[in-house]
């Protein structure tokens, strides 16, 4: 079963500190290990600016999420024109028994892959960010719009 | 050189899904650097932040429905297929049967005790830890304790009723619990579980009224239930909603005039709401080539609401309407509808799914550096 994603943003206070505390320690030495199970493979044949990663666990959920994020990504280089940094972007599920997903970025000379991931990473949760605040705002504003409606 | 920012009319021709007769067209998403010669359209986070916007349309606790604009099918699919399969919630896993002379199964009765919707305090379920099982490689697993299981009990037996009249052919009256239904499960707090699920805040079916098994006298059923936190890619039962779907916002454009019977029929196309009916004014009848010359005070079609169109396309199956009317579909108009089974308010539900996507990101952020040392 894929780990936690509570895990780690649980408000712990409640916890009886001192009933609780060798639970709590195997707990975390549990948690961690989950997360340390996470790893990107990188798959043989990988050059600097061309490689595949295979993330274990993931299916199209993040991979076509991030192939997105990843394939939005270019540089603007001021005197010649727009020139793109990632050339090909494009995910896969080997086999469908399999809860694998294999990416493949390929750059040009400017970037190399790791970087093109880990930016496509970061713009998937600043993404999230802005869902999260525009989402709750427009919901608040809702709500009260709704309660006006009922108290008029 | 400046990006080339093209025509007004070329970005609400890309912003469309073209919807034909028997076919679709103008499917894929083409905003990325490299498509479009000469244009932009790197990720800018600013530019994300003005042009995306949520609109509510309906918010009550277990049903809601919003609009996400501007954002990508990919990502708007990765918040759905979230919700459904990777936002954990709590149900009945383990079911330990201690007596059960019912005419059920007892691997059916469990299977149907999962199922089971379960609504409890959201404090209490979000401080609940995950419930690690015995694995081949790990034969411990976690122990059962009051952070990850929660108990719940089915003890009942059926009884003959004594005032039951001589005459009385339902056996619900003729026998005491003929009928068990999720109502008769009880809640047993344990350790810190009795701070959090206290009097409305117990765990309990979300639906009372759920039938579980049906009894004659002499039956009974006894058993214990663990329940766990779990994620609906692992079972059906953990996923938090009834339903979570999106569409796209319907377009109709009518590119020529549609007047007098012509245009009732076309109202009648579609749903009740989408085709409005107007007379065609003076100033429209007066307008050089807007078709309506001549036609002042005669009936027209006009598009009310495209939002309730159901995108039938029966329109197009007429002769009388060709070439007068294009469908489509807005490319970054995603109308989300979200059911709970009732353990989480709908709203929250959505949130939690962007929540679980960034912790995604985050842990294969990590996973990346520890790739690299």
């Amino acid at each position: 079963m894929p780990a936690s994603v509570h895990s780690q943003d649980q408000d712990q206070s409640m916890m009886d500190a001192t009933a609780a505390a060798p639970q709590e320690q195997e707990q975390q030495v549990e948690q961690e290990d989950v997360l340390e199970e996470k790893r990107i493979i990188v798959l043989p044949g990988a050059t600097e600016t061309a490689a595949s990663f295979q993330f274990e666990g993931e299916g199209h959920t993040l991979g076509n999420a991030l192939r997105y994020a990843i394939m939005k990504k270019c540089v603007l280089l001021f005197i010649v024109s727009v020139v793109d940094i990632v050339e090909f972007c494009g995910y896969t599920i080997p086999h469908p028994s399999e809860t694998k997903m294999n990416l493949r970025i390929q750059t040009y000379d400017t970037t190399n892959a790791v970087e093109a991931l880990e930016k496509g990473l970061d713009s998937l949760m600043d993404l999230c960010d802005v869902v999260t605040d525009k989402f709750t705002a427009s919901r608040d504003a809702f709500n009260a719009s709704e309660a006006d409606k009922m108290n008029s | 050189m400046a990006p080339l920012v093209p025509s007004q009319a070329e970005l609400d021709r890309r912003r469309l899904v073209d919807i034909n007769l028997e076919t679709v067209s103008n499917i894929p998403s083409t905003d990325f650097p490299g498509h479009w010669p000469g244009e932009s359209h790197e990720w800018n986070l600013e530019k994300f932040r003005n042009e995306f916007n949520v609109e509510f349309h309906r918010n009550e606790r277990f049903e809601s429905s919003f609009s996400l604009i501007g954002v990508d099918a990919s990502i708007a699919n990765a918040f759905r297929r979230i919700v459904m399969a990777e936002v954990p919630s709590v149900a009945i896993e383990f079911v330990f049967v201690h007596n059960n002379t019912s005419v059920i199964q007892d691997e059916v009765l469990a299977q149907r005790l999962g199922l089971i919707p379960l609504k409890g305090s959201v404090d209490g379920i979000n401080w609940m830890r995950w419930f690690k099982k015995a694995t081949e490689d790990d034969p411990e697993g976690s122990d059962p304790s009051d952070y990850n299981t929660i108990v719940l009990r089915l003890d009942i037996e059926c009884t003959k009723n004594p005032n039951a009249d001589a005459t009385e052919n339902d056996p619900r009256k003729l026998y005491k619990n003929a009928h068990v239904y999720a109502r008769d499960i009880t809640f047993h707090p344990v350790g810190r579980q009795e701070q959090f699920f206290t009097g409305e805040d117990a765990i309990q079916p979300v639906n009372p009224d759920i039938l579980i098994a049906k009894l004659r006298p002499g039956q009974k059923i006894d058993l214990e239930m663990h329940c766990i936190k779990g994620i609906g890619a692992d079972h059906a039962k953990f996923s938090p909603v009834a339903t979570a779907s999106y569409r796209l916002l319907p377009d109709i454009q009518i590119l020529r005039p549609i007047l007098g019977e012509d245009a009732k029929k076309f109202a009648k196309c579609f749903p009740k709401g989408v085709i409005g009916l107007e007379p065609v004014t003076r100033e429209e009848a007066a307008k050089q080539g807007s078709g309506y010359e001549g036609h002042e005070g005669e009936t027209k079609a006009v598009v009310r609401d495209a939002f309730k169109d159901t995108v039938s396309r029966e329109c197009l199956r007429h002769e009388e309407f060709q070439g007068k009317v294009k469908l489509g579909r807005v490319r970054d108009h995603f109308i989300f509808n979200i059911e709970s089974t009732g353990q989480f308010d709908s709203d929250v539900l959505f949130l939690e799914s962007v929540k679980v996507l960034k912790l995604k990101c985050a842990r294969w952020k990590r996973g990346l550096a520890d790739l690299m040392r």
